[in-house]
């Protein structure tokens, strides 16, 4: 039964993730007509003006479906990690640590490349991680959701005011860091998708890797030393893991929020709690959410385009909301 | 405790005594303190006038080139300073006494966002400006909280989720934003960024009276309300005993409070941090025992005058206040953060 539901659940999230494909190849301010799409994809030498649109979306969408599987991988590890339901990079106040660090880099250091962007995002985004967390830890009943989440709202607040420092008196960087600001991936392309992918895999696998430790650590930190886990080396090289995986596709990307949020528990409430199996199949979901959240864009903000990471706070917020909701206060 | 001795009510009285002596002392330096402050933005500036001539030219005098800047430039941005500063301290105040968090400030929860994005609307999509604007604003900052308080209504009141709910509603709020900001035109844009980060630049004279009236009433009410405020904080129970309606208090206090922060957000924008640091200050300086309204109020606006000056004058270039109070809230934020959490503070 539990296996019938792994490969049910695998196979429906696997054919959503082929359809947001297909509809991110074809809609858009130019709409190409399925047949279109799958006759250009498959003969890749054709040359009409359909065929190149399509062409010019590919990049796009393997983009999309990366740093989908990257944010929502992310955020399954730190919701592990933190044993904790609402932990996600945005509310946590890791993007906007990266955001500073990326700003900071425009306005002095005059960075321009995508490995410096990842360089400074990510050394932004593990700072973060680490004060925000350490900040909620310290005193009674450890790192509690409230906690978390009010340390990372604060943090947010004070950093972001850094970035309005840094940007204000310059028009320049204003100008680039606006586009930046507001998570979208729709200025992808192949360099990039090199920059993100050695990322995306080392983060996968290690976190494949530790799974079955986060299993065991899902029993508390007592139980899971008795059986035999080094619980604080599980604990920073999870962590790790998912601040690579967050901070490469913040700094590539800009900050997409709620992907880590809402795909995880989707998938525990249909899975249940074994790492093993949500954290495959949050890499799919995570990546048809980025890639549905894109098209809707495409099609919400005709005849330009919205943000996706505009469109997954739209959709995100409303679901933090209800996941809240439904928690217990008690265990909150 | 273990002492039962005769003096023990002298004691107590004497304590309430030397409480009281500190909060009146504590209240009249900052009333001093925001007088001068005042003062110097008045004076102070591009060019600086003798208080003389300030006085000739409040008093109705024509003064050869100082009029515009005094009665146009300077005084509404001193007013509003002062004015907003009272609002946003005193709601901040409340919030974070209510909800028994000093980290439950309006800011952190979302309703200054809520009170942004339609200003946003208003100003990059309608075209508006000034006094409509404001309005929209004012509304939309009630309709939030409202909104938020009932989303986090289920089951009976709970502050954590109330603030959780907060911060959700804010996420969304600021994605709207940032979505009106990237469709609109670079002029616009400049206009429009005012909502993000506060500033008294541009404020008119027109707007102070309106504002005033808010704030007086407002506070006023809040002053009023005070003692039940007071009661409140020793526990709902407790409260029910001493006679407090515990709901319909509750729901006023966060009403006039919202109308503060929603009012005074509409004029200058969120100015950050304010509503956040006037309470926790003020307690820190006029010691504990009084939930210190009037102080943090006067706090907020010592706090709002000291920062615009300081945005305009002792840094390389311009910034808006809120940009200033920021700062000035960051070191403070993670100090109380690391403090709350080593008391093993509850929400």
């Amino acid at each position: 039964m539990k296996k019938h539901r792994f490969l049910l659940t695998g196979i429906i999230s696997l054919s959503c993730l082929a359809f947001c494909v297909l509809a991110s190849v074809a809609c858009g301010a130019k709409s190409v007509g399925f047949q279109t799409v799958i006759r250009s994809l498959f003969h890749l030498g054709e040359s009409s003006f359909d065929a190149n649109v399509v062409q010019a979306r590919i990049p796009r969408t393997v983009f999309g479906i990366l740093a989908g599987a990257a944010l929502s991988i992310s955020g399954s590890l730190m919701q592990a990690i933190t044993r904790n339901p609402i932990a996600d990079p945005s509310i946590l106040g890791v993007n906007t640590g990266a955001s500073l660090f990326v700003v900071f880099g425009i306005a002095f250091l005059h960075i321009n490349r995508g490995i410096q962007y990842i360089g400074l995002a990510f050394a932004g985004a593990a700072l973060t991680a680490v004060l925000v967390y350490g900040l909620a830890s310290i005193g009674h009943g450890g790192a509690t959701p409230i906690k978390l989440a009010l340390a990372g709202a604060a943090a947010s607040t004070a950093l972001q005011s850094l970035v309005n420092t840094i940007m204000l008196p310059s028009t320049q960087v204003m100008d680039q860091f606006r586009f930046w600001q507001t998570g979208s991936i729709s200025g992808a392309d192949w360099a990039d998708i090199r920059l993100l992918l050695p990322c995306f895999l080392i983060g996968f696998a290690l976190s494949i890797f530790l799974a079955p430790s986060l299993n065991a650590l899902a029993l508390g930190d007592d139980a899971a030393t008795g059986l035999g886990l080094n619980v604080p080396l599980i604990r920073a090289f999870s962590a790790l893991a998912g601040v690579l995986l967050c901070a490469s596709t913040t700094a590539l990307a800009g900050p997409i929020g709620f992907v880590g949020l809402m795909i995880p528990h989707l998938m525990r409430l249909l899975l249940g709690p074994d790492m093993r199996k949500i954290l495959p199949l949050s890499a799919v979901g995570g990546a048809c959410l980025l890639l549905f959240a894109d098209v809707l864009g495409r099609i919400l903000g005709r005849p330009g385009e919205l943000e996706s990471g505009i469109v997954t706070a739209l959709i995100g917020a409303p679901v933090f909301i209800f996941i809240i909701r439904k928690a217990k206060v008690n265990s909150l | 405790m273990k002492k039962q001795t005769k003096n023990q009510l002298s004691t107590i009285t004497d304590g309430y005594r030397k409480r009281q002596h500190r909060y009146v002392f504590t209240a009249l330096t900052l009333l001093f303190l925001t007088f001068a402050l005042a003062c110097i933005m008045m004076i102070y500036g591009n060019t600086i006038y003798s208080p003389k001539t300030v006085l000739k030219v409040l008093s109705g005098e024509d003064v050869e080139g100082a009029v515009f800047t005094i009665r146009t430039l300077r005084l509404p941005r001193m007013l509003t300073a002062i004015l907003c500063g009272l609002a946003f301290g005193m709601a901040g105040n409340t919030f974070q006494q209510l909800l028994g968090n000093p980290l439950a400030s309006p800011d952190i929860i979302g309703v200054t966002s809520g009170a942004s994005v339609a200003a946003v609307f208003g100003i990059l999509v309608l075209k508006l400006n000034g006094g409509t604007v404001s309005l929209m604003a004012v509304f939309s900052g009630l309709l939030v909280s409202v909104l938020i308080y009932f989303l986090s209504q289920g089951g009976g009141f709970s502050n954590a989720r109330l603030i959780l709910t907060g911060i959700g509603m804010q996420a969304f709020l600021s994605a709207v934003i940032s979505w009106m900001l990237l469709k609109a035109s670079e002029y616009d844009v400049a206009n429009a960024l005012r909502w993000l980060s506060g500033s008294l630049n541009g404020v008119k004279l027109e707007n102070v009276p309106r504002l005033a009236l808010v704030v007086f009433g407002a506070g006023g009410a809040i002053l009023l309300l005070n003692r039940q405020l007071s009661m409140l904080q020793l526990g709902e129970a407790h409260a029910v005993t001493l006679g407090v309606n515990v709901r319909r208090i509750r729901l006023t206090l966060i009403l006039l409070a919202l109308l503060l922060v929603a009012f005074a957000t509409s004029v200058t924008g969120p100015v950050a941090s304010v509503a956040f640091l006037s309470g926790p200050i003020a307690t820190r300086l006029s010691g504990n025992g009084k939930n210190g309204m009037l102080t943090s109020a006067l706090t907020g606006s010592t706090l709002v005058l000291a920062s615009d000056l300081i945005g305009q004058f002792a840094l390389p270039s311009r910034y808006p206040v809120g940009v200033v109070t920021g700062i000035l809230g960051a070191p403070y934020l993670l100090f109380l953060l690391l403090q709350m959490n080593d008391k093993g503070e509850h929400v």
